[in-house]
């Protein structure tokens, strides 16, 4: 076996897995049946605790909250896109949110969110693209087939939920409005209606909510524009009723309830990032290894996991994601673009 | 209507000399317990919402803060009302604001930090947040080490005193980590009020101290 570092760094590039290291796909395929024989005692009780925990997240279907409308996808074939790992109660994904619209505390925007308008709602494409349009939103419902990609959302704020979205690669989308060759950044701007959203009279930050990506990053086939979760419509305290989800990101650049898509050359300006630029960076990548100026990145808390004593978890590069997006910020200092 | 007040508290509490109704320190105690044991049991039984922990975290630091401001109001109370008796509680809600301060790092000792003591000493030094939190904890030890009758004969009434001033310095302090703990949201409404409420009681002090020099 080659030596490998303990402890890899954004500058040590990947390692990948050596030949004896490959799992073959015979033993591969047979994990589950292992697992169930392990859950049953035949793997000593100590393994069976964790094995039976395990079998179980990764055979129990995502079940429907049946609050609001369907909509449902196939399960994604993105690599990565569907994490094994037991998911976030809805109660809880749907009730614990930072949506500052509608105020700060993580209760508000379930309780303020209701009076949101989701229909008419439109999507302005424009910039630097060979065919800027307002979209409709039953027509980008209809732009491309839903699938169900079960991600994991980390918070900057330390906490993390596993959530199943429904959506499509926002990619699907960018092709069809032929980006030109200049542009180089996206940029979401989100809805900001002072009329049903109470959040807006306090200027915590800028509004309306901006967010961006390097274009490379918004053409990911991970980076999800999303429209519903759990297999329903997005609630509107999530985002409804289109968002994007970028999982390798804190969720902050995921912006929520999106009014326009600009194509620029320029890094757009992000609020977070004009709001409190030596703690919210343009790219904000999950990074254990860079703190935030107030606290340590290096943990999470998985929400409604174990309850109050639970342990926190490792907090992963690019929140477990690095497989598939570490090439992005290949010769990048990821302490200087935090 | 304001003496009458005065005397209805100063006989029900009991004056320095009075001793008062029998119920008032076992009130005062319980009321003071109350919250914690609520905040105790919610957090164990799943009460406390989405994220207990947190929920947990910071409600016994917001009661160690509203304890401090019930234990500074004190002697204005006694001095500019006249409710001298109140004194008598100043005990009681000083250990309060303590109790509630040192289940504040327990809770974030064990919770947030899983009780490791290494990550608890890089985290108080790399935080600044956490420094000003730890220092206020640090501050009311010897406070709380010293509220029996025997420290006050031993220490003298002046020198205790003395010592029991560092209470000004950790109600700035609370202040500051209340601050730094809701910078990223950039909503003060919380930090205003509180520390609103300290800047008078402190600023009453001084104004008091500066009509009775000469």
């Amino acid at each position: 076996m080659p030596t490998r570092t303990l402890i890899r760094t954004s500058r040590q590039g990947f390692d990948h897995a050596v030949p004896s290291e490959i799992t073959p796909q015979a033993m591969y395929l047979q994990r589950r049946d292992w697992l169930r024989q392990a859950a049953l005692g035949l793997g000593g009780t100590a393994l069976a605790g964790w094995a039976g925990r395990e079998a179980l997240a990764q055979q129990a279907p995502v079940q429907r909250p049946n609050k609001l409308a369907a909509l449902t996808g196939k399960t994604s074939s993105v690599p990565g896109a569907n994490t094994a790992e037991a998911v976030t109660a809805y109660e809880h994904a749907s009730t614990y949110n930072n949506f500052y619209e509608f105020g700060t505390d993580k209760s508000d925007p379930a309780r303020l969110a209701g009076k949101l308008k989701t229909r008419p709602w439109t999507v302005q494409v424009e910039g630097l693209v060979n065919k800027p349009g307002t979209f409709d939103i039953d027509a980008l419902l209809k732009l491309s087939p839903m699938e169900e990609r079960i991600y994991r959302m980390r918070c900057v704020e330390g906490w993390s939920m596993v959530i199943p979205w429904v959506g499509y690669s926002l990619a699907e989308l960018i092709k069809r409005v032929e980006p030109q060759g200049s542009a180089k950044y996206v940029e979401f701007e989100t809805l900001a209606d002072r009329a049903t959203m109470p959040g807006l009279r306090d200027s915590v930050l800028l509004w309306p909510y901006l967010e961006g990506l390097r274009m490379d990053e918004a053409m990911h086939p991970l980076t999800l524009l999303t429209f519903g979760m759990y297999g329903e419509v997005l609630p509107n305290q999530n985002g409804a009723p289109v968002r994007v989800m970028v999982p390798w990101k804190y969720g902050f650049k995921s912006g929520k309830s999106i009014v326009k898509i600009r194509f620029t050359e320029k890094q757009p300006n992000t609020s977070w990032n004009v709001a409190a630029p030596r703690e919210y960076g343009f790219y904000s990548n999950v990074n254990p290894e860079v703190s935030h100026p107030r606290w340590s990145q290096a943990t999470e808390r998985r929400i409604g996991e174990d309850g109050l004593l639970a342990r926190r978890r490792r907090t992963l590069m690019f929140n477990g994601y690095e497989e598939q997006v570490g090439q992005l910020y290949a010769g990048m200092d990821l302490r200087k673009f935090y | 209507m304001r003496a009458a007040a005065a005397r209805w508290v100063n006989r029900t509490l009991g004056g320095p000399q009075g001793r008062g109704a029998w119920w008032v320190q076992p009130a005062a105690v319980l009321l003071c317990v109350w919250p914690g044991a609520w905040l105790l049991v919610a957090a164990f039984t799943d009460q406390l919402g989405v994220n207990p922990a947190e929920a947990l975290i910071r409600g016994l630091g917001l009661w160690a803060l509203k304890f401090l401001c019930l234990t500074l109001l004190v002697t204005p109370l006694r001095q500019v009302l006249g409710w001298v008796a109140v004194a008598r509680l100043r005990r009681t809600l000083g250990l309060a604001t303590f109790g509630y301060a040192v289940l504040h790092l327990l809770a974030y000792a064990w919770l947030d930090m899983g009780l490791y003591l290494d990550l608890i000493v890089n985290d108080v030094i790399d935080r600044p947040f956490i420094t000003v939190g730890m220092l206020s904890v640090l501050l009311m030890l010897p406070l709380a080490a010293t509220s029996f009758n025997r420290a006050i004969r031993t220490l003298g009434p002046q020198r205790w005193q003395k010592l029991h001033r560092a209470v000004y310095a950790v109600a700035p302090l609370a202040i500051l980590h209340f601050y730094w703990m809701r910078d990223g949201k950039n909503d003060y409404a919380d930090v205003w009020l509180y520390g609103s409420v300290l800047a008078a009681l402190l600023g009453w002090r001084v104004w008091a101290w500066r009509q009775r020099r000469p």
